[in-house]
This record gives structure tokens, C-alpha cells and sequence, in this order.
């Protein structure tokens, strides 16, 4: 950076010349910041300024409702694909625990200007770590997201873990920290926000036998920012 | 969303605005060519923003890369278990004395009650490349704290300041039973550090928050008013010299 500035005005004229999207080499990596939510496969996506996974206010899309109640990238990976998006799928190897970060992933941005990264957070009923459309900098350098949960607004929050993770069924796919409870009543049978919005957080209870919920409010609660992403521009 | 230069490039902005249109400026020094002093001095003024969680007396260090009182998603070291658990920030403070990055460190007198503040002055030679870290236990839960890491003040001009607001961690060193007897603060007076490491996550992570007796927890000491979200406190941060 320090040479650009030396070399004054043209070197100004090149980094400008540059900001519409070219390749790119970067690497991405998310780490899990919450005590006690796990994330689901992870799927991080170089895309272009027409594609958008999700936007708070709008309905999600089907893909986007895979995703984020039962964990299945692979309806979002087909869209991306479509736009000539450059997508990394699963490169923590699985689920991401709590306070782990995921490998670095490499990718090569090709004429793909934005990030987007998914993941489900368990256990929830819809809710999802979420970044949708950052403009990726052409400046080299690292740089950090803070990201927070969201609710996909598209499953009622009842807190049943009975393992239903298709689009549409109701309940909780599972909380694989294995602290979850059984034979709740369900927290609440409809959601009145149906709209991608930020995630409430878990309700709760004590009651690993019963209650309204099978989730732990000792345990399964959080705060946002609930990860973060780094990236590094080379 | 946060870039993490954001503030170094607002701080560039007057002086050099090239940088700024060029972004991503990282520990570069701009003036470079002009033989300039490296001392530094900073005023550190960090508020309480909570509801009714008073911060245990604040620990503040200067320091060049080399410091860490504690990294995201590692296991806090004993020092930061004391202070995350107890209040008590000498562990860490020493661990900061006994580094060789440290420029200079300063404990707060005495804890900061919500809505008040605590300042301290920082000040070294040599100090181009200072960082700054601070940290406090909220002190009506098992093992919360707040702080900031290893924050790049290279780029703050005299006379500029900073804000930022700070999350609430969990150390992952006590599990939040909320219970009589674990909180040393007035919610409690109960016990604060002890050497058991029996959380859900032996990792440093964002706090999930306290639940308390009025939202189903029968067994904690901790009601509505102790409840918080983040941000729980803000510092702010002004270069002097």
C-alpha cells in the first residue's frame, strides 16, 4: 500500500481501474462464537451483485428454507451454480461446534464481486448464521464480519426437537451437543414475522422431560454477533 | 458489519485521503519519512452501559503484537479465569508486566457501577505500533467479562478518538448455574474464582446471557434486572500525545 502511494497519481488511476469485480484470490474462514450452538455445514459463495441468498424484510426463498431448517446446502448450491458462482461446501468437514473455526477456504472470486455464508444454527427450529451479499474489497488485505443469527421466518419457533429437518415439517432436525430434551408442548404454533428477520434467540426451559420447550435456556440461548467470518484478500 | 480498519482508515481521512480511496491500509506508518517522536499517549475511558451488572476494577495494557489475555475460541488461561470468575485482574496485569510486548498497563481503583465509567491514562516510548486490551468481569454472573483484544492504534492521530462497543464473553471456565453461591457479585456474594473447569464450552466465547429466577430458572439468584445484551460497555479512546 505504502508503494502505491509513492508512485502518486497513476498508481491511484490503476487501483481505481480495478474496483469493478476481477478475479480475485481469497480465503474465507468462520468461526462459531456462540457457548452453545452448533452450526451445520457451512456453505461460503463468491457470487454476482444480482444474486442475493436472503434479504431481511423478504420471504426466503425455498432454497434458503432447506438450508435453514434442516441443514441442506444443496438446494442453494444448485442456484449458485446457475449464476456462475464460485461456492466452497462443507469446509469445516461437518458440523462446527461451539468456539471452533472452520479452514481456511480458498477461492478464486472469478468475475464474482460479493460473499454470501449459511449456515443453520442447532438447535433451532429455522434459524441461520447468515452474511448475503458483501461487497468483497480489492484492497489486499484481512478483514472481519461480525454476523448474527437470523430466523428464515418460515417455521413456527415451537423448540420440539423430534427430528424434522424437510422443508415445511415442524420441529427441531436435533441439538448435537446431546443436552437437548424430550416431550415438550411446543413453545408456540405460529410465527407472526414470516419474513427473513434477526432470530429472537431461544426460549427455553429447565425441564429436560418436559415443558414447552426441548430446548435448555442454560445452555441453547445466545447473543448475536453469533460468529465471525475472516476474510483474506491477497 | 465491520471492516476491521474501518476507524484506522476515518482516522487517515483528513491527512490522506488517497489511503482511504485506496483502502485496506494496514500497519503502515504514512509518515514514515518524517522523523517523528514514537512516544504515544493515550486516554482510555471505558462506561458500564448495562442494566445492573457492575464491572470489576478495569485492567488496561499498551502493548505491541505479543500480547493475548485471552483468544476467541481458545481456553482462557488461569489468569483470565480469576479475573472472568472473581473480578480479580493482578493475574492478568502481572501476566501483561512479565511480557516483553507490554508498554505500559494500569488497574482500575475500584469496580465501575452501570452507567459509570473509569479512565486511565496510558503512555510509552516507542509506541508506534501500540495495541491496546482491557478487560472486566461482569460480576453478577459465574464467568462473564468484557474487553477488548489487542485493538491496532497505530493509525490514531493526535487528537483523534475512537469508540467501540464491547460484547460480554463467556471465559468457559464455570458453568452459568446462576446458582446461590457461585456469583460474587451483589446478586450473590457468593464465591468467585476456583480452580474446577465444569462449563458446557471450555472455549472463550460471546456470552449467551443470563436467564434468571423471572424467566424459569428456579435456582438462580439472578432476576430480570441482571439480564443484558451486547453491547455492555463502550470505550472510548483518544490519542493525546
Amino acid at each position: 500500500m505504502i508503494k502505491n502511494i509513492m508512485l502518486g497519481s497513476s498508481a491511484l488511476m490503476l487501483a481505481l481501474s480495478t474496483s469493478v469485480a476481477q478475479a480475485q484470490q481469497i480465503t474465507v474462514s468462520v468461526q462459531n462464537l456462540t457457548h452453545g450452538i452448533t452450526f451445520t455445514p457451512l456453505l461460503i459463495s463468491a457470487h454476482n451483485d444480482s444474486t442475493q441468498l436472503f434479504q431481511t424484510g423478504m420471504a426466503a426463498s425455498s432454497e434458503l428454507q432447506m438450508m435453514a431448517e434442516g441443514g441442506d446446502i444443496s438446494g442453494l448450491k444448485t442456484v449458485l451454480d446457475a449464476a456462475n458462482a464460485t461456492t466452497v461446501m462443507d469446509p469445516a468437514g461437518g458440523l462446527l461446534g461451539p468456539g471452533d473455526k472452520s479452514p481456511d477456504a480458498a477461492m478464486d472470486t472469478g468475475s464474482n464481486g460479493y460473499l454470501s455464508v449459511v449456515a443453520m444454527m442447532l438447535p433451532t427450529n429455522d434459524g441461520f448464521i447468515g452474511v448475503s451479499g458483501w461487497k468483497i474489497p480489492t484492497a489486499p488485505g484481512t478483514y472481519m464480519i461480525r454476523v448474527n443469527g437470523y430466523d428464515a421466518g418460515t417455521e413456527a419457533n415451537d423448540e420440539i426437537i423430534n427430528g424434522a429437518g424437510a422443508p415445511g415439517m415442524p420441529g427441531i432436525p436435533a441439538a448435537p451437543g446431546g443436552n437437548g430434551g424430550m416431550n415438550a408442548s411446543g413453545v408456540t404454533g405460529t410465527d407472526s414475522n414470516t419474513m427473513v428477520h434477526i432470530h429472537r434467540g431461544n426460549l427455553g426451559d429447565t425441564d429436560p422431560m418436559g415443558g414447552v420447550s426441548d430446548v435448555d435456556s442454560r445452555i441453547h440461548r445466545w447473543l448475536n454477533p453469533v460468529a465471525r467470518v475472516t476474510v483474506t484478500v491477497q | 458489519m465491520i471492516k476491521s480498519n474501518d476507524y484506522k482508515s476515518l482516522a487517515f481521512a483528513t491527512l490522506v485521503s488517497t489511503v482511504v480511496v485506496l483502502g485496506g491500509c494496514h500497519n503502515n506508518d504514512s509518515s514514515s519519512t518524517t522523523p517523528a517522536s514514537t512516544k504515544r499517549t493515550f486516554t482510555v475511558v471505558v462506561s458500564n452501559i448495562t442494566a445492573n451488572q457492575p464491572m470489576s476494577p478495569i485492567g488496561v495494557v499498551l502493548h505491541d503484537l505479543g500480547f493475548h489475555a485471552w483468544i476467541d475460541g481458545q481456553a482462557a488461561s488461569t489468569s483470565l479465569e480469576m479475573m472472568a470468575e472473581g473480578g480479580d485482574n493482578s493475574a492478568l496485569l502481572a501476566d501483561a508486566t512479565a511480557n516483553t510486548a507490554t508498554l505500559d498497563s494500569e488497574g482500575g481503583a475500584g469496580p465501575v457501577a452501570p452507567g459509570g465509567s473509569g479512565e486511565f491514562t496510558l503512555s510509552a516510548d516507542n509506541a508506534a505500533a501500540a495495541r491496546l486490551t482491557l478487560f472486566s468481569m461482569l460480576v453478577n454472573t459465574n464467568d462473564a467479562f468484557t474487553g477488548l483484544h489487542a485493538y491496532d492504534l497505530s493509525s490514531l492521530a493526535v487528537g483523534q478518538s475512537i469508540s467501540l462497543d464491547l460484547p460480554a464473553y463467556d471465559a468457559g471456565t464455570e458453568k452459568n448455574t446462576e446458582a446461590q453461591g457461585t456469583i460474587p457479585g451483589p446478586a450473590d456474594g457468593g464465591e468467585g474464582f476456583n480452580t474446577a473447569r465444569d462449563d458446557i464450552t471450555s472455549k472463550v466465547t460471546i456470552h449467551p446471557g443470563v436467564v434468571t429466577m423471572d424467566d424459569g430458572l428456579a435456582s438462580s439468584v439472578l432476576d430480570q434486572s441482571h439480564r443484558f445484551d451486547n453491547p455492555v460497555a463502550r470505550v472510548s479512546i483518544t490519542r493525546t500525545e
